[in-house]
């Protein structure tokens, strides 16, 4: 049965029927809707919950779907609402139904890096998400991943903004101790790009791009496996043709003034700080790699799900439910105005705009619109580990074999994920593996191995 | 006619200060736009596009800041963002308490070192490998093993200020003359008597040297660990305003720096002069 029907509709089958979510008529259609995950909230998180406790009640009340038409047919909805509210507390329910169970640890800790990937950890402080799930957290900005990983690591924070692939990595023990982590929710989807030097501006094939110095802000990032694909694609091995420098998001901009660096891929505000600074110009977005590929996770260690499940749950609540409120466009400019301030990213509110909103300047002189540059979506895709995995051993940071689908599924949770999603009344998307193409090839993250040995460059393990 | 040496020198300082003023503001005037842009598009921009602004601040923007930020030291708008006398505050603060462990180690130790020529041999080596070392060295040591960034700090400041302390104290103790010694001895002046009515006051200016190099090393650390664990102090000021690109505000936490760290010398420098004896 879905959550989104109105259970006082006689003609709703309360029970599962047609698809697997009872949403839709035919398995084929809900399949359609899955593969357009969204996290677009109803018309009101209220209204939302109180549908979800309304339509238990029904069922409670009536587990025939026979008798319960009767019974609306014959009484009318309205009366059937204000006759089961008469008796049965729906408002108070709903309330108790949203907080979930009593957090173990109200008053929690989050990491996070000043990037615009890390919006909806920021923005749930100023705008309330947080405290609307009852915790009181305390946002706390870090100077670069690998203190957030040792921070986390040493429980200094509950939860941490991470890049995508950091928790697969600290789970595996690469660079760090092997330590048990997952993530339940991607901050971002796209919102990276290719920024480089002004000098380059003519030479924008990556062909003519050997012997250059390219940045990147950790070793185990999307933007690095971006980047190297991409360059990849062009014919030019990353490890040999060009040099790839793991440099902190804020210095980016500096190097590419000096002359440190030719350009970066980079996460975003930092791309655009260098355009607005006159410095760079934007190349490509992230996005033209590989649209919809994710950035950022919410990450937390395992032994903390453990501890204080309700903490946690809570807290990914407060993470997707703040996602779903990114993820509108209307909401861009209020969420840039709030995240602006030196307590948060410190920016220059017109970068955090252009970012978040898509109308941006290319640095060339154009003003270029892409309300997709940037966009907000939880759903942690398990296929997104598999590929993060082919990469780590493309370009041999593991070595030997992996079993993806373990790995992926340890940690990336999107099982749970789902559930907290469909208690919130969204629709998760009903299978955690989808696939996708990078610059035009399709990904199966059914067979790994094969879309690995499909790659002509890359490290010889 | 002639003026006092103080006054002329206060002159030169003066002239000198004026001329560094004049050539920074000549050195970051504002050259004209060089390119032409559609205004929706200089709109998007910042003004070092727009108005050839260079990108390092003048001596007008920053004294403007500085007057800003001097209005309201104390402002607190959250764990990320406090007045620049909170993070002031803070700073001195783990350098008080990492310098305070220090002086509790290493002044019994070196004294220890400077009466007894056996353990002096026998510890030298280890100091003289541990000396040189970079205190930010064991920064990842210090969060691996403690697991808290802030104590981990202040065992930075610990660990850099504890050698020079060592050192002086050692060495003051064991440069004590020996004439003053027998004299205590002949009077059959026990050992810690001794100790504290011979050893102290006559070594004390050596060792109040020590402490002296030692505040100055662990203000020099502390900007440096504040940086890279982030949270609170004027390091880590200066991280989030860089983070933001703004060299205005980097500048005046520089000027700030170096206020703090004169002030901390000059306190050591009045407590050495205290002990000073004429021999």
């Amino acid at each position: 049965m879905s959550t989104f029907d109105n259970p006082f509709d006689p003609d709703r089958r309360l029970r599962a029927g047609g698809c697997s979510c009872g949403q839709h008529v035919s398995e084929a259609e809900h399949e359609h809707a899955a593969l357009a995950l969204r996290c677009e909230p109803q018309p009101s998180e209220d209204k939302r919950y109180e549908g979800v406790v309304a339509s238990a009640v029904m069922r409670a009340m009536f587990p025939k779907d026979a008798a319960r038409r009767a019974f609306l047919k014959s009484v009318g909805a309205s009366t059937a609402l204000a006759a089961i509210s008469q008796f049965f507390p729906l408002q108070t329910a709903t309330e108790v139904f949203a907080q979930g169970g009593v957090p173990e640890k109200k008053d929690l800790k989050v990491g996070f890096i000043p990037i615009t990937c890390a919006t909806p950890i920021i923005m749930a402080a100023p705008l309330g998400f947080y405290s609307k799930h009852g915790l009181n957290v305390e946002v706390v900005k870090t100077a670069g991943w690998a203190v957030i990983r040792d921070k986390t690591i040493n429980k200094e924070y509950d939860a941490a903004h991470m890049l995508a692939p950091m928790p697969i990595a600290i789970s595996l023990g690469l660079g760090a101790n092997a330590i048990p982590f997952t993530v339940p929710a991607i901050e971002n989807i796209n919102g990276q790009g290719i920024t480089l030097a002004m000098k380059h501006k003519d030479k924008r094939n990556p062909k003519d791009w050997k012997g250059m110095k390219f940045a990147i802000p950790f070793d185990y990032s999307m933007h690095n496996y971006l980047l190297r694909y991409y360059l990849a694609e062009h014919g030019l091995d990353s490890d040999t043709d060009v040099q790839l420098r793991s440099v902190p998001p804020p210095e980016m901009v500096a190097n590419l003034r000096a002359d440190n660096i030719d350009g970066f891929l980079a996460p975003d505000n930092i791309c655009q700080r260098a355009i607005y600074d006159g410095v760079g110009f934007m190349h490509i977005l992230s996005k033209e790699i590989w649209d919809g590929h994710p950035c950022c996770s919410f990450a937390a260690s395992r032994e903390f799900i453990t501890n204080s499940p309700n903490s946690f749950a809570a807290l990914t609540r407060a993470i997707v439910d703040a996602t779903a409120y990114a993820s509108k466009a209307e909401n861009r400019k209020q969420i840039a105005e709030a995240i602006a301030p030196a307590n948060y990213i410190n920016a220059p509110v017109t970068v955090l705009e252009q970012v978040l909103t898509g109308t941006y300047a290319d640095g060339l002189g154009g003003v270029k619109t892409d309300a997709r540059r940037v966009d907000f979506d939880p759903f942690p895709w398990q296929s997104f580990a598999v590929w993060m995995l082919t990469q780590m051993k493309r370009w041999g940071q593991i070595k030997g074999d992996v079993d993806y689908k373990a790995v992926a599924e340890q940690v990336y949770l999107a099982t749970d994920t789902a559930k907290v999603m469909k208690e919130m009344g969204l629709t998760p998307p009903t299978t955690s593996y989808k696939s996708f193409a990078v610059m035009g090839k399709t990904f199966d993250p059914a067979k790994p191995d094969d879309y690995l040995a499909s790659f002509k460059i890359r490290k010889a393990s | 006619m002639t003026f006092s040496l103080r006054f002329r020198a206060a002159v030169v300082s003066i002239a000198l200060f004026a001329a560094f003023l004049g050539i920074w503001h000549l050195a970051t005037r504002s050259t004209a736009a060089t390119t032409t842009m559609t205004p929706e598009y200089a709109k998007l921009m910042g003004l070092t596009a727009t108005q050839g602004k260079s990108a390092m601040p003048g001596p007008l923007d920053v004294g403007a800041k500085l007057w800003e930020h001097l209005k309201q030291p104390f402002y607190d708008k959250g764990p990320n963002d406090k007045g620049l006398g909170i993070q002031l505050g803070y700073s001195i603060g783990r350098v008080g308490l990492g310098y305070l462990l220090a002086v509790i180690v290493a002044i019994p130790l070196g004294f220890l070192i400077g009466m007894s020529p056996l353990i002096s041999k026998a510890i030298d080596p280890f100091i003289q490998i541990l000396k040189p070392i970079s205190p930010l060295a064991w920064m990842p040591l210090a969060l691996y093993t403690i697991k808290d960034s802030s104590i981990s700090a202040i065992f930075v400041i610990f660990i850099c200020s504890v050698w020079p302390m060592l050192l002086n104290t050692a060495f003051g103790v064991a440069a004590v003359r020996k004439e003053w010694i027998n004299v205590a001895r002949t009077l059959e002046v026990g050992t810690i008597r001794r100790a504290f009515t011979v050893i102290l006051p006559a070594a004390a200016p050596t060792i109040l040297t020590g402490m002296r190099i030692s505040i100055g090393i662990a203000w020099l650390v502390i900007v440096a660990a504040e940086m890279l664990v982030g949270g609170t102090g004027i390091g880590y000021f200066v991280w989030n305003e860089w983070n933001n690109l703004s060299i205005t505000n980097v500048i005046i936490a520089i000027l700030l720096i170096g206020i703090v760290g004169m002030l901390l010398d000059q306190i050591l420098a009045r407590f050495t002069r205290m002990v000073t004896f004429p021999e």
